[in-house]
C-alpha cells in the first residue's frame, strides 16, 4: 500500500491573481495593456470627436480630386489634372529613386572609405579619417543645402551657353551638359521600338511597361543563365582533368553579342541635349535637387559605414590574415576571400539601419526642392486640401513599408550570408 | 511601433483640436502678447530689420491689433511662417492671428475652416524675369525653368496659366522668398513667380532692381488678407474691425498726427464712434472704447501703413492702384462704424 498521495489541491481564488507569483506577472500586464487600451481608445475617440465637431471628419475621398500642381521630376506620366493619388505616387517614386541610388553609393564609397582606414598608407588613411568625422559629425540637412548651394552657384547657367563665344560649353565631345539646374546626360532612343504595355487603364496608378526593356532584362537573363551553364562545364572538366579549359572568349561572347543583335534590331541610338529656348532638351535630365540630395546622403551614410565596415574588418583575428599570408595570397586577394566574408556577418546588421536612416533621411528633400512623397503627399496635397491627419498618417504607413522591405529582404541576406559559415 | 507612431499623430492632433476650442480673445489677454504669423521675410510686408524689430505692412496690422487689445503695440510675438507651414500654425492654435500676404480663397475659407477677416491688400501674380533674356510677355516662356514657393495659390495659378495657354515650363519649388531669390539670381531659373507686390519687394532688394522686369501679365486674383480660425466668432470680429478701422481711419482723413486732436469730439459722428467718443462700439467687441484710437496710433491708418512700408517713396515702389480708397477709385471700402 503506497503512503504517497496527491497534494492536495488548492482551491483558486481571486486573491491569488495579487499574491501568488505564479499569476502576478500576467495580472500586472494584463491590467497594464488595459489601461493602454483605454487611453489609445480615448486619444482615438477624443480625436475623432475633435474633427468632427471642427467640421473635419477624417475622409480620404480627396484622393480623387485633381491636385492642381505640377512635379518637376516624374517617372510615370503625369500633369495638373491628374489626382492627389497619383501625385503621391509620382512622390513615391521620386523617394524610391533617391533612396536606391544613395544605398549602393552609399555602400561604395562606405566599403572602400572603411577598407581605406586601415591601410598601411599614412596618408591615405588620414584622409579617410578626416572625411569620416567630416561628414558624420554635421548634420545632414546642411551637407544637403550645401550640396545644392555649390551646384547652384558654382555651375553655369544654360544661357551661358548661348551665343557665338558661349563663357560655358558642353563637356565628353557635347554629349554632356552641366548646368546649374542639372546635369543632361545622352538617353538611350529605340527608332524600332516594340512599343509599350499600358496597365492598369486608366485609374491613378497606371503605369506603362517598355517592352524594350523586357526584350533587353530576358536576353540578359539567358546569357548570364548561359553563361553559369559553361562556367559550371568548365569547372566538371577541370576537377576531371585538374585543367581548367580558357572560357572567358566564349563568356564575353554569350554576354555581349546576343545583346549586339538585339539593339541593332531595335534601332539603338543615343539622344544627345541640345540648347533649346531656355533650357536643354534631349537627353536625360538628373536635376540638381536629386543630384544634391543624392550626394549629402550618399556621403553622409557611406561615412558611417565606413565605420561599421572597419569594425567589421578589425573583428575578424589577426590570424585569418596571417594564415592567408602564410597560404601565400596577396594583399588584395586576403581582403576578398578571407576578411570580408567574414567581417560580413558582423557588418550587415547595423548596415540595415543605416539603409533605413538614408531612407528616412530622404525625407528631407523639401529642402532643395526634390518632390519625393513628403514633398507631394505630405506637402503640396496637406497643404491645399487641408487634410494633416490624414497625410500624415498616410505618409507614415508609406515609410514603415519601405522600411519593413529593407528589413525584410536584408535580414534575408544576412540569413543567407551566416549559412555559408560554418 | 506602427501604433507608437500611429498614437502619436493622434495624440499630436488632439492637443491641436483642445486648443483650438477656447476663446482667442480671453486667451490673448491672459497671455500679455499676441502671437501673429508672419512671413519668414519679404521686405515691405514682414521683415527684421537692422535691429532685429519686425517691420512691414502685415507686420503693421499685428501692433495694430495688439494695440487694440493689450494698449501695447509692440507686445506681439512674431512667428515666422512658411507657405507650408502657416496653416498648421493657426489650426493649431500656435498663432492667434496669421498675416502672412495670404490669398482669401473658398476651400481655404471653406474646407480648411479658417475666416479671413478681410483683404489689406488687392493682388495679382506676375513674373519677374532678367531683362537679357528679352521675354516681353508671360507667355513668351515655354519651356522655362521657373521657381515657385510651394504651398501657396500661386503654385495651382502657375499650373492652370501653362496648361491653359499650351506651354510648358519646369517648375522648381522653393519653400521660402529667400530661397527662390538665391535660385532666380543665380540663375537656376528663368522666372520667379510669385504674387506681383511681392516680386516687386523682392526685386527692391536685388543688388540692380533695374536688370529685372515684371512681365505684364497678371494671371491671377490674390486678395491678401490677415485670417484666424474658423468657429472663433468673437476674435474674428475683433480683428476684422481692427482692420476696418484703419482703412476707415484713411477714408475720414483720422491720421496718427491728428488723432489726439480728433478724439476730442468732431463734427462727424461717424469719427466720433470710430475714435469711441460717441456710442460703445469698442465694448461691443469686448474691448474698451479706445481700442481704434490705440490701433491708428500705432502705425497710423491704412494709407499711412501703405506709404511708410511699400508705397511710392519706399524702394519697394508700389503703386497704390487697386488698394487706393472707393472715393479715388480703388477697392477699399470699410463697412460703417454705427
Amino acid at each position: 500500500m503506497t503512503t504517497i498521495s496527491d497534494p492536495p489541491k488548492q482551491q483558486f481564488r481571486l486573491s491569488m491573481l495579487l499574491y501568488d507569483t505564479r499569476y502576478r506577472s500576467a495580472t500586472i500586464q494584463v491590467l497594464a495593456m488595459f489601461f493602454f487600451m483605454l487611453l489609445a481608445a480615448w486619444l482615438i475617440s477624443n480625436t475623432v470627436q475633435n474633427l468632427a465637431n471642427l467640421g473635419k471628419p477624417i475622409s480620404f475621398g480627396f484622393f480623387s480630386d485633381p491636385s492642381s500642381y505640377d512635379i518637376n521630376q516624374r517617372l510615370l506620366e503625369y500633369t495638373s489634372r491628374d489626382s492627389h493619388l497619383r501625385a503621391a505616387l509620382i512622390g513615391l517614386l521620386n523617394t524610391l529613386v533617391v533612396a536606391v541610388l544613395g544605398c549602393i553609393t552609399a555602400t561604395v564609397i562606405g566599403v572602400l572609405v572603411g577598407v581605406l582606414r586601415l591601410s598601411n598608407n599614412w596618408l591615405v588613411a588620414r584622409i579617410m579619417t578626416f572625411y569620416v568625422e567630416m561628414f558624420r559629425n554635421i548634420p545632414v540637412l546642411l551637407w544637403i543645402v550645401f550640396a545644392m548651394a555649390i551646384l547652384i552657384e558654382s555651375l553655369p547657367s544654360p544661357r551661358d551657353f548661348r551665343g557665338d563665344t558661349p563663357s560655358a560649353t558642353m563637356d565628353l565631345f557635347d554629349t554632356v551638359a552641366v548646368t546649374n539646374r542639372g546635369v543632361y546626360i545622352p538617353e538611350p532612343l529605340f527608332s524600332r521600338s516594340l512599343g509599350d504595355v499600358h496597365l492598369l487603364g486608366d485609374s491613378s496608378l497606371r503605369f506603362d511597361v517598355s517592352l524594350d526593356l523586357i526584350a533587353i532584362l530576358v536576353v540578359l537573363g539567358c546569357s548570364i543563365y548561359a553563361m553559369r551553364k559553361v562556367s559550371a562545364r568548365a569547372n566538371r572538366i577541370q576537377e576531371q582533368t585538374g585543367e581548367r579549359p580558357t572560357i572567358w572568349y566564349i563568356e564575353l561572347g554569350i554576354l555581349c553579342v546576343p545583346m549586339l543583335i538585339l539593339l541593332v534590331i531595335l534601332g539603338f541610338h543615343l539622344g544627345y541635349p541640345a540648347l533649346k529656348g531656355f533650357n536643354f532638351s534631349g537627353g536625360i535630365h538628373l536635376r540638381n535637387s536629386l543630384i544634391a540630395l543624392w550626394l549629402a546622403l550618399s556621403l553622409y551614410t557611406a561615412a558611417f559605414i565606413a565605420e561599421i565596415v572597419r569594425g567589421g574588418i578589425l573583428a575578424v583575428s589577426k590570424g585569418q590574415s596571417e594564415a592567408a599570408a602564410a597560404l601565400g595570397l596577396r594583399p588584395g586577394k586576403i581582403m576578398r576571400l578571407v576578411i570580408l566574408p567574414q567581417a560580413l556577418r558582423m557588418i550587415i546588421p547595423p548596415m540595415i539601419s543605416n539603409y533605413l536612416n538614408l531612407t528616412k533621411n530622404s525625407s528631407l528633400a523639401i529642402a532643395v526642392g526634390y518632390m519625393d512623397i513628403t514633398g507631394t503627399l505630405g506637402g503640396i496635397t496637406m497643404n491645399q486640401t487641408g487634410r494633416e491627419l490624414e497625410c500624415v498618417l498616410l505618409l507614415m504607413l508609406v515609410y514603415l513599408t519601405i522600411s519593413l522591405c529593407i528589413s525584410g529582404v536584408m535580414n534575408w541576406y544576412n540569413k543567407r550570408v551566416k549559412l555559408v559559415e560554418r | 511601433m506602427k501604433k507608437t507612431v500611429f498614437f502619436g499623430a493622434v495624440t499630436v492632433a488632439s492637443l491641436a483640436a483642445g486648443a483650438a476650442a477656447a476663446g482667442t480673445l480671453d486667451d490673448v489677454k491672459a497671455r500679455g502678447t499676441l502671437n501673429c504669423g508672419v512671413s519668414t521675410g519679404l521686405a515691405g510686408f514682414s521683415a527684421p530689420d537692422a535691429n532685429g524689430e519686425w517691420k512691414g505692412f502685415d507686420v503693421a496690422v499685428c501692433r495694430a491689433l495688439a494695440a487694440a487689445v493689450l494698449n501695447d503695440p509692440s507686445a506681439v510675438e512674431f512667428v515666422p511662417t512658411t507657405g507650408k507651414t502657416r496653416f498648421t500654425a493657426l489650426a493649431s492654435g500656435e498663432i492667434d492671428v496669421l498675416a502672412r500676404n495670404t490669398t482669401w480663397t473658398f476651400s481655404r475659407d471653406v474646407d480648411l475652416k479658417f475666416e479671413f477677416i478681410g483683404v489689406n491688400y488687392y493682388d495679382g501674380q506676375g513674373f519677374l524675369v532678367p531683362k537679357e533674356l528679352g521675354v516681353s510677355s508671360a507667355k513668351e516662356l515655354d519651356g522655362a525653368t521657373v521657381c515657385i514657393q510651394t504651398g501657396t495659390t500661386t503654385e495651382l495659378n502657375l499650373a492652370d496659366f501653362f496648361r491653359s495657354n499650351n506651354i510648358s515650363y519646369e517648375p522648381v519649388p522653393v519653400e521660402t522668398n529667400a530661397e527662390g531669390q538665391q535660385q532666380y539670381l543665380a540663375g537656376a531659373c528663368d522666372s520667379y513667380t510669385t504674387d506681383a507686390s511681392g516680386l516687386a519687394a523682392t526685386r527692391a532688394s536685388f543688388e540692380d532692381p533695374s536688370a529685372h522686369v515684371i512681365l505684364p501679365e497678371i494671371i491671377s486674383k490674390e486678395p491678401l488678407g490677415p485670417l484666424v480660425r474658423h468657429g472663433d466668432n468673437d476674435w474674428g470680429d475683433v480683428v476684422r474691425w481692427t482692420l476696418n478701422a484703419l482703412i476707415a481711419a484713411e477714408e475720414y482723413g483720422v491720421t496718427s498726427t491728428n488723432l489726439s486732436e480728433l478724439a476730442s469730439g468732431t463734427d462727424n459722428p461717424e469719427i466720433n464712434r470710430l475714435l469711441g467718443v460717441e456710442g460703445g462700439l469698442g465694448e461691443m467687441l469686448g474691448l474698451d472704447n479706445e481700442w481704434a484710437q490705440r490701433a491708428i496710433a500705432a502705425e497710423g491708418n491704412y494709407g499711412e501703413i501703405f506709404a511708410k512700408n511699400i508705397g511710392e517713396t519706399t524702394p519697394i515702389g508700389l503703386a497704390r492702384g487697386l488698394n487706393a480708397q472707393w472715393t479715388d477709385g480703388g477697392l477699399l471700402y470699410a463697412p460703417p462704424f454705427r
